[in-house]
């Protein structure tokens, strides 16, 4: 292993520590608080509206701070998003991700971080979880897929 | 309570940190539902930062789980909604490319249109899902 790839592999490491540190603290991984900021028109619980936007202020000003870098600092080149059109797959994978999200509380990351709970719930949601990424996959190259 | 407001806006600058160190390191979007697929089917070459990453997360929710186990809970529904429930966040947001962080904290930090109607949407339906299962009597 090369030094910038261990260094890559290391930073990688201690983003997905802080990060789930950071939904730990914010109250992601308690999903009926998730479940209580969904429901507007029952008791609502706003407090997770901080936590997007205290992460999107701070990854705005990281952004910002970073813009002028030609590469990141352990590999080649940023990986930069570059799509701008709006598909039906976005809106429909969104509005199916809803859906779950509502039912049981759980995104993808706060149920991974609660795993470490051992919590049988978090295991189940994350083993469906992936059965259905795979699906996903496989529906997408089937021939009859639009 | 004021206290409260303040350490989610805390947790929430500690995902956004994270989500810049992961840009500044690797030059990489912190969409978990990304990292997580990718490293299911994804190229060999970087399926490495993906498992490190994924590894940060699950050390990280151990330790949180031994030192303030009231801070991960359980689900409400019984286990077989749980397990659908996982099914379309799957499904789903690997078909829409993203869920909370990719298209919540990384997208709406860019000020992505695309991740601005997935956020609108995901946040629709989740909403609507949550008061739908209120008005049949919730979970318990």
């Amino acid at each position: 292993m090369s030094r910038a790839h261990a260094s890559a592999t290391a930073a990688a490491f201690v983003a997905g520590a802080v990060f789930a540190i950071g939904l730990v603290l914010a109250g992601m991984t308690q999903p009926t608080k998730v479940l209580a900021f969904l429901d507007v028109g029952g008791a609502w619980d706003p407090t997770l509206a901080f936590v997007m936007g205290g992460a999107v202020l701070a990854h705005l000003a990281g952004l910002r701070l970073v813009a002028g870098r030609g590469a990141p600092l352990f590999a080649d080149a940023f990986a930069r998003p570059t799509r701008t059109d709006l598909d039906l797959r976005l809106l429909a994978g969104a509005a199916i991700f809803g859906v779950g999200w509502g039912l049981a509380g759980y995104c993808p990351g706060p149920a991974l971080t609660s795993l470490g709970s051992g919590g049988t719930d978090a295991l189940v949601f994350v083993g469906a979880a992936t059965v259905g990424m795979l699906l996903e996959r496989a529906a997408r190259r089937s021939p009859v897929s639009p | 309570m004021l206290s409260t407001y303040l350490i989610a806006l805390g947790g929430g600058a500690l995902i956004g940190l994270a989500a810049t160190a992961l840009w500044l390191g690797l030059g990489r979007v912190a969409g978990i539902s990304s990292i997580w697929g990718e490293l299911l089917v994804g190229d060999a070459a970087g399926r490495t930062w993906r498992l490190a990453f994924v590894a940060g997360m699950l050390v990280a929710g151990v330790a949180a789980a031994m030192i303030a186990p009231a801070a991960l809970t359980a689900s409400p529904p019984p286990l077989a909604g749980v397990a659908v429930a996982g099914l379309l966040v799957g499904f789903g947001t690997r078909l829409g490319s993203g869920c909370t962080s990719g298209h919540g904290v990384c997208g709406l930090s860019r000020l992505s249109v695309r991740s601005l109607a997935a956020v609108m949407t995901f946040m629709l339906t989740g909403g609507v899902t949550v008061a739908v299962v209120r008005l049949a009597g919730g979970w318990s």
